[in-house]
């Protein structure tokens, strides 16, 4: 456990992991957009619109995850006062808050052809909205606020509220009425995307998820890199 | 064996979720109606007082064999399988707006069967097909 917990074995480690997903991540996309973008059919009704959704599904479902995964390791960074993981939600923070973006306007972007509207505000897409604001502000209180202790406090706080707020984003389209449909796919329902266009987004998904991996590894040994640094000058000072 | 200082934190983190949890409840249910994108038909008949001024959306699923289009605009029951709206709009509707597809119309009620729509928007459903699905489906129905 505490070999898990030293920068130096997480660094030699993640350097090699790193290696095989960059390795993996390229022929992933490709896969992924020649399906999503060529060998899957139109839709009956949105037509060639709905490859917007290959990349809008997986971009909604990175920014919940990784929302869900810097609250959790800030909260126990609250906790226990571990310092290594503020590594792991600086690193992971600003991947979260692009998808946001990316999800937010690839949806604006289905949404006037589709609905007949860049924007509604339904409680679906001002959550998402919402949960953006969150991101900006988790980023700002570990960038600007100097104060370690205080840094903590302000995140843990936006961590639990964004928390709720992710809870919200999930149900806003079965609790109220919205203009953005119900969940396609669920653990629970049935499945109503046809077999021929699961596997693409299964594909981007993957593929997408595996981009997140690349950049929050290549983030993580920078940040790590930047301490070891910082040690190394404040030793010669 | 938690150290005592880890569970003060511990109890602060619990309180601070109750209550944020608590005050978000609670603001929802202050915002009750705003939170609604739209009323469907039923809810537009069962609510004691309607404001004609009030600029307001409906939405259901556009009945079969309702759109009735002239010169001057077109005209659609708006319908939740209970209750029904006929809606009136002048202008152009957006491409997926279709007969036994999801509708979202913005305007103002005439009184509660009549609606004056200014706006209107397609409700796409959670269903993804290709077309040869969606046709031996229908034939399946049929």
């Amino acid at each position: 456990m505490i070999k898990f917990l030293n920068p130096s074995y997480v660094f030699k480690i993640s350097g090699k992991l790193l290696n095989l997903f960059k390795t993996i991540l390229i022929p992933l996309v490709i896969i992924g957009l020649v399906f999503s973008l060529f060998l899957s059919p139109e839709d009956y009704i949105q037509g060639d619109s709905v490859r917007i959704m290959y990349i809008h599904v997986p971009a909604a479902w990175i920014s919940l995850f990784s929302f869900a995964a810097i609250s959790f390791f800030c909260i126990l960074n609250f906790l226990f006062k571990l310092k290594n993981v503020t590594l792991i939600y600086k690193s992971l923070a600003p991947i979260g808050l692009t998808f946001n973006i990316v999800a937010v306007v690839t949806g604006s972007l289905w949404g006037q052809p589709t609905w007949g509207t860049w924007w509604a505000w339904d409680a679906r897409l001002t959550s998402m909205l919402v949960l953006m604001f969150f991101y900006i502000a988790f980023i700002f209180s570990y960038k600007f606020v100097s104060n370690p202790d205080r840094s903590i406090k302000a995140c843990t706080l936006i961590s639990v509220l964004g928390l709720i707020n992710i809870v919200i984003i999930k149900y806003s389209v079965e609790w109220w009425s919205t203009l953005h449909q119900p969940a396609s796919i669920s653990l629970t329902n049935e499945t109503t995307v046809h077999f021929s266009m699961l596997i693409p987004l299964g594909l981007m998904v993957f593929a997408l998820f595996m981009y997140v991996a690349v950049i929050f590894l290549m983030k993580y040994r920078i940040e790590t890199i930047r301490i070891k640094k910082k040690g190394i000058k404040n030793y010669e000072l | 064996m938690l150290l005592k200082k880890v569970k003060i934190r511990l109890s602060i983190l619990l309180a601070l979720s109750v209550l944020s949890v608590l005050a978000i409840f609670l603001l929802f249910k202050v915002l009750e109606d705003n939170v609604l994108y739209f009323y469907s038909p039923s809810e537009i008949k069962n609510s004691d007082e309607i404001n004609l001024k009030k600029r307001i959306r409906i939405g259901g699923i556009v009945k079969q064999g309702s759109i009735q289009s002239s010169e001057r605009d077109i005209k659609f029951i708006v319908t939740d399988t209970k209750n029904e709206i006929i809606v009136s709009y002048s202008g152009t509707v957006p491409a997926l707006f279709a007969e036994g597809k999801g509708v979202v119309a913005e305007g103002n009620l005439k009184d509660k069967k009549f609606f004056v729509a200014k706006r209107i928007l397609a409700k796409h459903d959670e269903n993804y097909m290709p077309p040869e699905v969606e046709e031996s489906l229908n034939i399946n129905a049929k």
